[in-house]
């Protein structure tokens, strides 16, 4: 299989602090690959690096190779845009915009095409609310706040949002951290299913979650990538002990 | 002991707060009294709708549409100068500006509102004003557009300060979501903080005009002082509050002309307090 992306020696400063050490993964197309480790081991930044969203904080230095389709994002020339717009995001808190249900999803649209015909906009959003399963519990209020939704439909309503714009990965980080555990197993049987149309790498806290889910692991533990192996491998036998001592709960 | 020493500062505390409230009422009491005197000789339609202001003729005619009209074009010009000013500066310190050049700025805009106003009115009459009067070639510089040039000035920290307020309040993750969509840094602002932080915004516009409409001395020094309806925004204009600064001295105490100046005082004191309470509410509406 190809990989998706492709991380070669891939370092990464705040400022002198090094928060990501000699990275090197293949992530598959079309699968689901769980990042996790315990806190500040670096695994949001990683995810934060593929969209480039670290760009954001002041004073951060990368180095090393991230191919997404051959082509190395790491590069000052990227075009952010058109890389954001391939690669979306979904954030720990749900953060839908301040507007109503119907102009989050087009948000996207309205953004890289002007003048999108009402009716094409009108089906995004059927298209992507369908997706997410939330067609039927909004179709009559689609000029709702979208504050009004509750926790699990702001997050659903923001993969909708990001579907909208048709990546091709979707980062998750995080994504059930604020959800109460029947809203993160429906989010989690959604996301068995788009991973038929998308790569998806989340980054979890939870290891229950990574091994419900994924299909391949990593284990991040101080900047490094202590392991990354197919999920049954990585939780039934870890090659390295600090994986095993992780997994085990004996620190985390 | 120590009960009734509590007992005693909080009532104490609760005296002083309720004095606001009491110093404003009492004002608008006595205003009331004084300005409703003036309406034993003249109707209220005809002195708010009265097209002319002669007030020490015989008989006086003390009607004050040539003033209100006359507040409301200078503060209209200011507005239309200040607010697109105020708030792409706004936008500008709240998110482009890298962060030495956001401390100057902002200490500028300190600066600004620091000036009094008749230091501002006098630079306004020996720059402003020959300025205006050379390139629109007029008669005299002393006009409406001068005002609102230099009205624009006062209103500008107002607006700039609480609308940077209300940006750098909206969420982070706003600005995030729009960005990881693959928006532009621009469209990030324009399509999610501006409307997240909209409220904000209008208030600090209200409260900007609310500093405009109120202002009198640099307004007196520049505008010209007739009152007479103005036609284009180039003639000499007479607010409201000028004419209560320039004609109180000489109204003869208890004449039409001394009532009909504190008429004019209920008549600012309501335009400002609906301008405020407007304003409380876009902020109420944002939390």
């Amino acid at each position: 299989m190809i990989p998706k992306i492709t991380v070669n020696n891939l370092d990464f400063w705040y400022g002198n602090f090094q928060a990501l050490k000699n990275i090197n993964a293949l992530f598959k197309e079309k699968v689901i690959t769980a990042i996790i480790g315990p806190s500040g081991c670096g695994k949001s930044t990683m995810l934060r690096v593929f969209n480039r969203m670290n760009d954001l904080v002041e004073g951060v230095r990368t180095t090393g190779e991230v191919l997404i389709d051959a082509e190395n994002i790491i590069a000052p020339d990227t075009d952010l845009v058109s890389l954001r717009k391939k690669v979306g995001m979904v954030f720990q808190r749900p953060n839908p915009f301040p507007l109503s249900i119907y102009e989050n999803i087009v948000f996207g649209e309205k953004i890289h095409y002007s003048g999108t015909r009402r009716d094409k906009l009108d089906g995004i959003v059927e298209e992507s609310l369908k997706s997410v399963l939330l067609w039927d519990e909004l179709k009559d209020n689609l000029n709702k706040s979208a504050l009004s939704l509750s926790l699990e439909q702001k997050q659903r309503l923001c993969i909708a949002r990001l579907i909208a714009v048709k990546p091709d990965i979707l980062l998750m980080d995080e994504p059930c951290s604020t959800l109460d555990p029947q809203a993160t197993a429906r989010v989690e049987e959604l996301m068995r299913e788009l991973k038929n149309n998308y790569t998806i790498i989340i980054v979890t806290h939870n290891m229950q979650q990574a091994a419900r889910i994924s299909d391949d692991t990593g284990f991040m533990l101080l900047g490094e990538l202590i392991e990354f192996a197919r999920t049954e491998d990585i939780f039934t036998r870890p090659k390295d002990k600090r994986t095993e001592d992780y997994i085990t709960g004996r620190y985390g | 002991m120590r009960k009734i020493k509590e007992f005693i500062i909080e009532k104490l505390i609760l005296v002083c707060g309720l004095a606001s409230i009491f110093f404003v009422a009492m004002i608008f009491l006595f205003l009331l009294k004084e300005g409703m005197n003036v309406f034993q000789t003249v109707s209220p339609f005809k002195f708010l709708f009265g097209k002319s202001w002669y007030p020490i003729s015989e008989p006086a005619q003390l009607g004050i549409l040539p003033l209100i009209l006359g507040s409301l074009l200078v503060t209209f010009g200011a507005a239309v100068i200040s607010i697109p000013i105020g708030v792409a500066c706004a936008i500008y310190i709240a998110e482009v500006a890298p962060q030495n050049m956001k401390e100057i700025l902002k200490s500028g805009i300190e600066l600004l509102a620091a000036i009094p106003s008749v230091v501002l009115g006098f630079i306004g009459m020996v720059t402003i004003v020959p300025w205006v009067k050379n390139i629109c070639h007029l008669p005299t510089g002393l006009s409406a557009l001068s005002g609102s040039i230099m009205l624009a000035f006062m209103a500008m920290p107002t607006i700039v300060s609480i609308a940077e307020d209300a940006l750098y309040s909206v969420p982070k993750s706003y600005k995030e979501g729009a960005l990881a969509l693959g928006a532009t840094h621009w469209q990030a602002i324009h399509r999610v903080m501006l409307p997240a932080a909209s409220s904000g915004i209008l208030a600090a516009v209200m409260l900007g005009i609310g500093r405009v409409i109120g202002e009198t001395m640099a307004v007196m020094m520049i505008t010209g002082n007739s009152a007479v309806i103005p036609h284009s925004i180039l003639q000499p204009v007479r607010t409201l509050t000028a004419t209560i600064a320039a004609e109180m001295g000489e109204a003869v105490v208890g004449s039409e002309h001394y009532f009909a100046l504190f008429a004019i005082g209920i008549v600012l004191f309501i335009i400002s307090f609906a301008i405020n309470v407007t304003a409380d509410l876009f902020l109420h509406k944002k939390r």
